[in-house]
């Protein structure tokens, strides 16, 4: 094993706690709004920055990389990939951290409807972030190729909790202001699965040097 | 980016004196005015094979070619090709500089007065042409009559250059070209060779992965005497087809 091998394996390792911590940042963020903790949710604010530090740190160690040891083929897409999860990964902590600010606000005012629709989108949206992690670490297209279909199913229900917001707030205006943050919430959790398909295209790109960003699966 | 074909390589085999059979099977495609790498482990065959392209293997005794490499139509291996005239149109660069033990100027004008310029002034404008080509020049115009040895190796590896392209060839084989030299001289031999193929094809032979990546448009993996992969450049560096190829590339052997 040499040392640019152990470098790799670190850099992964890297990768790998960032998006552990992402993971459970987007997991809070739903039980704060859901469990009407807002505690956590100012929890889950407050230790963002270990995201973002990883962020920085990650693309430091890629940089230096690709100056000190010229990685070909193989190596090169790893590390390449590497530099493009993090930024998504970094994203996704973000908007967790807007989902956190929509529960605080959400709940200092009394509940709307119970939330089905939202923690239904949430496991989706972190079922496939766990599973394109598993597929970046076993260098697994397969499970890629399935994260990227999933996405299907979170921009229809997010379809389909705006319609039904949308029915509330013409009913009764002065739901507006929930609705419209519920709404939000959906939408950064459709965003959420759109980084983890975007991380499940690189990840095929790295294992099989094939872009397919932009593309129609078939 | 895909050109003509300048060179094509038909099932060559390639056995040194005492049957020991160094080249197996190689096909491939050498574009006009493009540059070729070839690449490999130390004793996988790229020098062999580049040494093929102008006969340099009849020098010695016993060497034995078979198959065919295709020339602008004609087989360079055929027994009835004239190896000097082959060796002007393809013409070779060595690892470490050779110039004659004469002065710069006859270094050049040496094999144009063998074939037979004898007026001062055309030497004068040829010898002048090519240390301009060669990116030279402007180092050594004030002394053109001082010996060749009196160079750095990097330049007299471009006088060498220079001198052959004096003959006109119509491909260089490149032989490690700049091991001898250091990052600067590299450099300059470097891009020499990337604005000389807009005139010439180029075919390098090189122990130093990234010149191949820097400088070529098509690159060859070899290993024990097999052509392993050919391909683009930038393909063979980012996505090889053959895992030995990425094993190599990254490291991993050789």
């Amino acid at each position: 094993m040499s040392i640019f091998d152990d470098e790799l394996r670190n850099l992964k390792e890297k990768i790998l706690k960032m998006g552990l911590l992402v993971e459970a940042a987007i997991r809070d963020s739903i039980k704060a709004l859901v469990e009407r903790d807002s505690d956590l949710a100012r929890e889950v604010i407050k230790k963002d920055h270990q995201i973002n530090a990883l962020d920085v740190e990650i693309d430091e160690e890629c940089i230096r990389l690709i100056a000190l040891r010229q990685p070909k083929a193989g190596d090169l897409r790893f590390i390449t990939t590497a530099m493009k999860i993090t930024t998504d990964l970094e994203r996704m902590g973000d908007l967790a951290e807007d989902i956190c600010e929509r529960a605080i606000e959400l709940n200092e005012e009394p509940t709307l409807k119970p939330y089905i629709d939202i923690p239904r989108m949430a496991e989706i949206a972190q079922g496939m972030l766990v599973d394109v992690l598993d597929a970046f670490v076993r260098k697994e297209p397969s499970i890629a190729y399935d994260v990227i279909k999933r996405d299907d199913e979170v921009d229809s229900l997010t379809v389909q909790v705006f319609n039904e917001l949308l029915f509330f707030m013409i009913q009764d205006p002065k739901t507006v202001s929930r609705a419209v943050k519920i709404t939000y919430i959906a939408k950064y959790l459709e965003r959420i699965a759109d980084h983890a398909t975007n991380i499940a295209e690189m990840v095929v790109y790295m294992v099989e040097g094939k872009m397919i960003r932009h593309t129609a699966i078939s | 980016m895909t050109g003509s074909i300048e060179i094509d390589v038909k099932g060559l085999d390639f056995y040194y004196a005492g049957n020991i059979h160094a080249l197996k099977r190689i096909n491939f495609p050498i574009y006009k005015n493009s540059v070729t790498a070839l690449i490999g482990p130390s004793g996988c065959g790229k020098t062999t094979l580049l040494r093929c392209f102008n006969r340099m293997h009849d020098l010695y005794p016993n060497n034995r070619y078979e198959g065919e490499i295709i020339f602008q139509g004609t087989n360079v291996l055929s027994r009835d090709i004239d190896v000097i005239d082959l060796r002007s149109r393809i013409g070779m660069v060595f690892q470490k500089p050779t110039p004659f033990p004469m002065t710069i100027f006859d270094n050049i004008a040496y094999g144009l007065r063998l074939r037979g310029m004898r007026k001062r002034a055309e030497l004068s404008e040829t010898v002048e042409r090519v240390l301009k080509r060669a990116a030279v020049w402007d180092e050594v115009k004030d002394k053109l009559n001082v010996s060749a040895y009196e160079l750095s190796g990097g330049q007299q590896q471009r006088l060498c250059i220079a001198r052959a392209l004096a003959v006109k060839p119509e491909v260089l084989l490149f032989d490690e070209p700049t091991s001898a030299l250091d990052p600067i001289s590299t450099a300059k031999i470097e891009e020499l060779a990337i604005n000389l193929k807009k005139e010439i094809t180029i075919i390098i032979v090189t122990h130093n992965m990234q010149q191949a990546a820097r400088m070529s448009d098509w690159t060859g993996f070899m290993m024990l005497g097999e052509l392993i992969e050919f391909g683009r450049t930038d393909k063979i560096f980012t996505n090889p087809s053959e895992k030995l190829t990425e094993e190599y590339i990254t490291g991993r052997f050789g």
